[in-house]
């Protein structure tokens, strides 16, 4: 085990910035990336349903 | 064999590809979890602190894996690109689309770290190194195939043109390694390098190795999410779409 | 052969029409490589290392000052879909189109380049290196922007876009071209440099009309 505590682990000898940084931003994309797919899905999936329901409604 | 080629078209239909990939892709991101589970605990709890570097080498357990990652999505996405001028498949344009905004982003993630590394190191945000640069330029050419497929309206043309960019790129990707490595000698540029470091320990090959089969499990399920609603959207007519189950209401 | 030889004569004969195009290109060259040791102050020694880098910076950008208008006229009076469906293959009219596209926008800067090349106080053998090496260069730059012009044919913001897709091909031609002179100043010989970009122009010269022809078909579709 490398830390000895929690403040010490967050700290990371000092460069806790850059360290944190990295991987904060990292996951941070990532998360962004994520959100941003799902929700182009569902917008699409949405319209869609809304399209295909509109025509049904028109055939019947 | 025709037999199986058959079978391996019926792939490259959207119709089943779809649903194919719904089922696919929480796999994948379980997978990616999993792995990013693992590499961040070997990357903070196993390694230990090296004694020139102190604690800020960990960077390198995302640095590199995102770089290996923006090179590979790249090579896959002209990949893609050489199935879909071949074999005129329309799956493999939608795939390099789908793939081209996480492989750019990879690209962001390797310059945003390697900007990190470098100002405790070396003393600057940013130094002209070899790698550093040709990620910079392969950035470039991640944006070029988004622009140029986002600028042509018609689908189709923009899938031929976008993989007529990325295969150009492909080619083009070592020759600028190679001419910036060049260039970096002759201007004797930094010569500390993220990978020559002193002690490259198997913990920390493990570790960068287990962080790039997270990013690389991350990339496939995300793609795969992303190219369902590209799927949906340019088939938004067909009939199987319409019969699809989440479609009905 | 014929054809190729005829294709370079229209479009040598188009652009002496239009000549003020081809002087636009070439003053452009002219200002912004003048523009740097105003910006950067006129020491004699930082000029001189600077020269090749900027030179060479500033000839990218001139060539491709007239990159988008490669095919543009063209395309819109339908000339190019006559070329697409002649018998002649479309690569070898695209090689002439692009060697017609040096000559009026690639050579003029070669000529040019050792006069602005004094400006900077650069030395007869290292505006020769120069020369070479903007000769050799030159055509590289029409080739790759040859496939860059025909990919925004007719796209919307094209001239922005064509920069975009262009620019970060150019890298290694500007990286071996200006280092080609830079390593000449510096006592390491040209050589390396210079077969570099002409193994690079070789490449190009055979795969680049390849792909430009690709990528017009598909704008022509």
């Amino acid at each position: 085990m490398n830390w000895g505590s929690t403040s010490e682990f967050f700290a990371m000898g000092g460069y806790g910035l850059y360290v944190w940084g990295s991987f904060g931003v990292t996951a941070l994309t990532l998360l962004i990336e994520t959100v941003l797919v799902r929700k182009r899905y569902s917008d699409t999936r949405r319209a869609l349903r809304r399209e295909l329901a509109a025509d049904r409604e028109n055939q019947e | 064999m025709s037999q199986r080629l058959v079978n391996w078209f019926k792939f490259a239909s959207p119709a089943t590809f779809y649903p194919l990939a719904g089922k696919a892709w929480p796999w994948f991101a379980a997978l990616g979890t999993a792995f990013a589970a693992v590499g961040l605990w070997i990357s903070f709890f196993v390694a230990p602190t090296d004694f020139q570097q102190g604690e800020g080498y960990r960077i390198i357990f995302i640095h590199v894996p995102a770089s290996w990652m923006s090179m590979f999505i790249y090579c896959v996405m002209a990949l893609w690109a050489a199935i879909g001028i071949t074999f005129n498949t329309r799956l493999s344009g939608m795939m390099s689309s789908a793939l081209a905004p996480t492989g750019a982003l990879f690209a962001f993630i390797s310059l945003w770290t390697g900007a990190l590394w470098g100002k405790p190191m070396w003393g600057a945000w940013w130094v002209w190194d070899a790698r550093l640069t040709s990620e910079l330029i392969l950035l470039f050419l991640y944006l070029g195939y988004i622009a140029l497929t986002a600028a042509i309206d018609d689908p189709r043309r923009a899938d031929k043109a976008g993989a007529i960019v990325s295969l150009v790129g492909v080619v083009n990707v070592p020759i600028i390694y190679f001419s910036v490595k060049w260039w970096n000698t002759l201007h004797q540029g930094a010569s500390v390098s993220m990978t020559k470091a002193p002690t490259m320990a198997t913990t920390m090959l493990w570790g960068m190795l287990i962080m790039a089969l997270a990013f690389w499990m991350y990339s496939i399920a995300i793609a795969l999410y992303r190219v369902r609603a590209i799927i949906l959207e340019r088939e938004r007519h067909a009939t199987w779409v319409a019969e699809l189950p989440e479609m009905q209401a | 052969m014929n054809a190729f030889i005829a294709i370079v004569r229209r479009d040598l004969l188009l652009a002496a029409r239009r000549k003020s195009e081809v002087f636009t290109a070439l003053f452009f060259f002219m200002i912004v490589a003048s523009l740097f040791p105003l910006g950067i102050g006129a020491e004699t020694s930082l000029l001189r290392r600077i020269a090749p880098g900027v030179l060479w910076v500033a000839a990218l950008l001139a060539a491709m000052l007239s990159l988008n208008r490669m095919f543009a006229a063209d395309h819109q009076d339908g000339t190019l879909e006559q070329m697409a469906l002649s018998p002649t293959p479309l690569a070898l009219l695209v090689s002439g189109k692009v060697f017609a596209h040096w000559l009026t926008s690639g050579l003029p800067l070669v000529l040019l380049a050792p006069v602005l090349g004094l400006q900077f106080d650069l030395s007869p053998r290292s505006l020769g290196i120069l020369m070479i090496s903007l000769l050799l260069g030159t055509p590289l730059l029409s080739l790759i922007g040859a496939i860059g012009a025909a990919l925004t044919l007719g796209v919307r913001g094209g001239g922005v876009l064509l920069s975009l897709l262009v620019l970060p091909l150019y890298i290694p031609a500007l990286i071996f071209g200006a280092g080609a002179v830079e390593a000449d100043m510096a006592g390491l010989g040209a050589g390396g440099h210079l077969s570099l970009l002409g193994a690079l122009l070789a490449l190009a010269a055979f795969f680049a009309p390849w792909a430009a022809t690709a990528a017009l078909r598909i704008a022509l579709e």
